[in-house]
């Protein structure tokens, strides 16, 4: 092996033991806890290790502050971000329900990111529950709401207003769920 | 002067309705076109010349910041529309609702991609483990440390505390500096920019060894090895080492800040929530 790829190989190895295994309370790992592991190349790094993930459906995602990624990410920009492993795929009903989701649960949350997406980012937590119970059982709506947001799917403020989340900008491809349910002859 | 009189308190109220339709506006997110903001501005400025008193000037002032909220709402209202994320909630509502679940689960199924995260126990978290559950006090003797006792606040000698097993038999000051080269350490290894989080360095297995690495840090404080950066709208502290200890301490007026470090803040760092 020569010793540029060796150099990489091992970055790589170090990059994997990052991004899979979880460091904080958070998934993912900070652009400058990856470039003060990696290097400044850590970019570079990245973008090998997605190439390798490809054939297993996997990604590296970069999820930046604020709600608009930008075209072209400075150096700043890059350190503050997050970075994960995602699907890059999807997954079956059958494969969501191995991971701990019920249908239920799930098709809620599809609805509340959805309606959320809807009111401008931004709905009163009252309406939500209220469309939740047209489908789920009134004394599980409270309890899914407030998983949702224990997961980071939601966050709640004082005034009892729902927002999207850093799980939901990291995991969901929002323009593509909701032309999804536009599309969908009901 | 009667009419004058009648026809300030007339635009009082009608300044503090407009006051409160902007604010419901805001908190309800209601639609911010539902409020006519020229005949708003008209209604302002049809009474600006009545205002003599600073509390009505205030008022005033208080109606054109409200109304300039409104106005912002709409300009994201407008960019909000013009976006490719725009859809009409009213459709889109009407969609949800006839939806089946299966339906909007196998749609949700096409836009998620979840996180791939693993927890896996390794060789030396099991050490740790093992360690850990060998210190770890029966649960009798433990629910009896947290039973809600008052116990009156007073001074402790340092004697106390080593019988109490909170300070170590050894002398003070080399306690002091191998505790300082641990902060040191892990600033260096858990830190950024010269500092770690307070909770996340006082943080221990037990609540014993939390308070005990608390106490330590209020000496390294006092004696200039480290200070306390504290942002209070941020709810964030962090301690900073000093990379040789200050010698010119007590030349600067001292300012002490007390810290709780409760058996609930220890449970809630636990739980993970007293950190990032």
């Amino acid at each position: 092996m020569s010793r540029r790829k060796a150099y990489y190989a091992n970055k790589i190895k170090r990059a994997v033991h990052l991004l899979f295994y979880r460091r904080h309370r958070k998934p993912g790992v900070k652009g400058w806890e990856l470039r003060k592991a990696l290097g400044s190349d850590y970019t570079k790094v990245l973008k090998v290790l997605d190439k390798h993930l490809k054939p297993f459906d996997l990604q590296v995602k970069t999820v930046f502050e604020g709600e608009k990624p930008p075209e072209k990410p400075t150096l700043d920009q890059l350190n503050k971000a997050r970075f994960c492993i995602t699907l890059r795929g999807e997954l079956t009903p059958k494969e969501a329900k191995m991971i701990g989701w019920r249908i239920d649960d799930l098709a809620g949350l599809a609805i509340t990111i959805a309606y959320i997406i809807s009111k401008k980012g931004k709905a009163t937590r009252k309406e939500v529950e209220e469309l939740l119970r047209n489908k789920l059982p009134g004394w599980k709506v409270g309890i899914n709401v407030d998983r949702y947001i224990r997961y980071g799917y939601l966050m709640q403020d004082e005034n009892k207003q729902l927002y999207l989340d850093w799980r939901t900008h990291t995991e969901v491809d929002q323009k593509a769920l909701i032309d999804l349910v536009l599309s969908t002859e009901t | 002067m009667q009419s004058k009189r009648k026809r300030s308190k007339l635009g009082r109220e009608k300044l503090q309705r407009i006051i409160e339709m902007c604010e419901s506006v805001e908190e309800r997110s209601l639609d911010p076109f539902l409020l006519d903001v020229d005949e708003v501005i008209g209604v302002i400025k049809d009474y600006f010349p009545e205002w003599e008193l600073p509390e009505d000037l205030c008022l005033d002032a208080e109606t054109i910041h409200r109304l300039a909220s409104v106005i912002k709402l709409q300009s994201e209202w407008v960019r909000h529309r013009s976006t490719s994320l725009y859809t009409d909630p009213f459709l889109l509502e009407e969609k949800l609702t006839r939806m089946s679940k299966e339906g909007m689960v196998n749609i949700f199924l096409e836009a998620w991609h979840p996180i791939v995260e693993l927890e896996q126990i390794s060789l030396h978290s099991l050490v740790e483990a093992i360690k850990y559950w060998k210190s770890l006090l029966p649960l009798s003797e433990r629910w009896k440390e947290f039973s809600p006792e008052k116990i009156e606040a007073g001074l402790a000698t340092r004697e106390e505390l080593i019988k109490q097993r909170i300070l170590l038999d050894k002398a003070f000051s080399e306690e002091l500096e191998n505790f300082w080269e641990k902060l040191r350490r892990e600033v260096k290894e858990k830190g950024e920019d010269g500092k770690i989080r307070y909770w996340n360095f006082i943080g221990a297995e037990t609540y014993e060894e939390t308070v005990h690495k608390a106490f330590m840090i209020s000496f390294l404080v006092t004696y200039g090895y480290a200070t306390l950066e504290i942002h209070p709208l941020e709810e964030e502290m962090f301690i900073k080492p000093y990379k040789k200890p200050l010698t010119k301490i007590g030349e600067k007026q001292l300012v002490s800040i007390p810290i709780a470090v409760t058996a609930e803040d220890w449970m809630k760092w636990k739980r993970g929530e007293l950190s990032e």
